[in-house]
């Protein structure tokens, strides 16, 4: 078998295993499933009930910025799991067989799409019934739906850089906690960032989940001509902008977390 | 024979502590070598640089031919491994985790599957298979750990204290596997803190403390090293140690040892049998009762202290010249 032939192999073999892993765990089945669907109803629910966007609902204006929370919530299992398997000595098992080194770090993360694809599925379906719809065509929508997978596969690899980093798993909740908030809430997630005060604006406007949730907004057809149009450069080319920071991520964070991971097990 | 397994002057530092200072041994191949000593002498971390775990500061291994360092991916694919803590997924079955580990080594799907059944079965996991090991028992875990090291039937198997957790019938299996595989030709090296099964499995021991051999060499050579036979005798109390002891020093050819706890006097003799009747003559004149004579050959434990300063276990002792 050539070498990339064995590669892919054996991610294959470690997706499968931490497939198996989530559908086992409850506490890991529960952020793939429950949580987006809890996120889509409290949002549309309660909050879609209180705030008006010009011309159209706010249930509408905000599930794309549900599916990118999604997105930055969950990779955080990534991580979560590899300061586990660090710490259970499962790598020592890995690091004496005969696979190739980087199946373990590929097969996580490829788990991980299969993860993400089940909670924008759920989240979207739970979503059409809620009263969102998709208004774009469906070119666009699966353009939308790709650029939201793409994403989701590049920031797991940015969490499993930092729990490669901070190796244990109490370590790594608690800081992906602290520092998913202010991404997520300082964003255009759930507010009109053209409406926020000075500062915050510009950190919203320049904050890469807000230019995520913008393209998936315009993918989806979800805008409205009624809405300001936001003046920052990043929001007005948000798809091109989107995919050119997921592959950023990929480039800088795939061997990151490739040097870390065989720093992190050799030791 | 070609050695399966060679090290020399390996070198691993933790800070000031030097894990291994100067470790060496070979291992011909289809032999089972034992790596004996106390906590922290380094045998785990032999174990790690030998299975490509970790890098040595200095000196250098080979294992089925292959350097550790430089051809470590090639070496893989020839070594099964179990380290001294169970490495076991918990979430997955037994099955899956054997199956997982067979796909690893690129067995193929079929093959893993079958191989992973018959390995259960082989460690007494059928019944507990299709379970995910998180409720498995700690000598469970054990065992489909050890299973794991065998997916492959590698030519040469590393197992760190693999009987440490064992009931004593899981312990007796597994030395019958060992034995079935280095009949097969299988090379392994293993950690032991059991002198007994040191003594039944291993061809050749190495003792090792502070990260280096200290002696080497077949159990009876090594219990040779430390002298011939004893004279042992158990007393019915306390009272009687000293004197007993004060009595048997003209029979004795080196120190007369007392353990009070077992309420035993151990003499080191020339001539065995007349040494023993002589024993039980003086002790009867000075009206000391025994319980207990015999006469012993050295065990590894006194191989242990004679040569580490420190008993294997815990027995305290006193010397009396
Ligand atoms: N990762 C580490 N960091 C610091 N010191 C270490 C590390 N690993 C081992 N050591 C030290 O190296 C020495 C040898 O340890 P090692 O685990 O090889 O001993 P061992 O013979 O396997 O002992 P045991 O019988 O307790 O398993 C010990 O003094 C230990 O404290
Ligand atoms: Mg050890």
């Amino acid at each position: 078998m050539n070498a990339l032939r064995l590669a892919v192999a054996d991610g294959m073999t470690i997706a499968r295993r931490n497939a198996l892993k989530i559908r086992r765990a409850p506490d890991l089945l529960g952020g793939v499933v429950m949580l987006p669907i809890v996120f889509v109803l409290l949002f549309t629910y309660v909050f879609g009930s209180m705030i008006d966007v010009p011309g159209m609902s706010y249930g509408e204006y905000l599930l794309p910025g549900i599916f990118v929370m999604t997105i930055v919530t969950s990779a955080q299992i990534t991580g979560y799991t590899l300061t586990q398997d660090l710490q259970k000595g499962v790598f020592d098992r890995f690091r004496t067989l005969p696979m190739s080194p980087s199946a373990v770090l590929t097969g996580q993360t490829v788990s991980d799409v299969i993860m993400n694809v089940t909670s924008i599925v759920t989240m979207a379906l739970v979503g059409l019934v809620a009263g969102w719809r998709i208004r774009s065509t469906p070119a666009e929508a699966a353009l939308g739906f790709l650029m939201l997978l793409l994403f989701a596969y590049a920031f797991s690899w940015v969490t499993a850089t930092v729990a490669l980093a901070l190796r244990t798993p109490e370590v790594f909740n608690n800081l992906a906690t602290i520092l998913s908030f202010p991404l997520v809430f300082l964003s255009n997630a759930f507010v009109d960032s053209t409406r926020l005060p000075g500062p915050l604006k510009a950190v919203a406007e320049w904050n890469p989940v807000s230019t995520l949730v913008q393209a998936a907004r315009e993918l989806f057809g979800n805008t409205s001509p009624a809405l300001p149009v936001p003046a920052a450069w990043p929001l007005r080319h948000a798809v091109p902008v989107s995919l050119l920071w997921s592959l950023l991520l990929l480039v800088v964070f795939v061997p990151l977390a490739t040097r870390l991971y065989n720093r992190a097990v050799s030791r | 024979m070609p050695d399966a397994i060679t090290a020399e002057g390996l070198v691993k530092k933790y800070g000031d502590v030097a894990a291994l200072d100067g470790m060496e041994l070979t291992v011909p191949e289809g032999t089972v070598f034992g790596l004996l000593g106390p906590n922290g002498a380094g045998k785990t971390t032999t174990v790690r640089i030998l299975t490509t775990l970790l890098r040595p500061d200095a000196g250098h291994a080979t294992v089925a031919g292959f350097d550790v360092v430089r051809d470590a991916g090639r070496l893989r694919a020839h070594i099964g491994v179990s380290g001294q803590y169970a490495a076991v997924d918990d979430h997955l079955t037994g099955a899956e985790n054997l199956e997982m580990v067979g796909r690893l080594y690129h067995l193929g799907a079929g093959r893993s599957r079958r191989r992973a059944r018959e390995l259960l079965e082989r460690f007494d996991l059928a019944e507990a298979a299709d379970r995910p090991v998180q409720g498995y028992s700690g000598g469970m875990r054990r065992r489909l750990d050890l299973a794991g090291a065998l997916v492959a039937a590698p030519p040469v198997l590393f197992l760190d204290e693999p009987t440490t957790g064992l009931d004593p019938r899981a312990r007796i299996g597994l030395w019958d596997v060992i034995a079935e595989l280095v009949a097969e030709g299988t090379t392994v090296l293993l950690t032991t803190q059991y002198l007994e099964e040191a003594d039944r499995l291993a061809d050749r021991i190495a003792v090792v403390d502070h990260g280096r051999v200290i002696a080497l060499g077949t159990a009876d050579e090594l219990k040779d090293r430390v002298g011939g036979e004893r004279v042992e005798l158990s007393l019915a109390d306390a009272a009687s140690l000293e004197g007993a002891a004060r009595t048997l020093a003209p029979l004795a050819a080196g120190d007369v040892r007392i353990d009070a706890a077992a309420l035993r006097v151990t003499i080191p003799v020339a001539d065995g049998v007349t040494a023993l009747t002589r024993a039980l003559g003086r002790l009867a004149t000075e009206r000391i009762t025994v319980r207990d004579a015999g006469l012993r050959r050295p065990t590894l434990d006194d191989v242990f202290l004679s040569l580490t300063g420190h008993q294997a276990d815990d027995k305290t002792e006193e010397t009396v010249r």
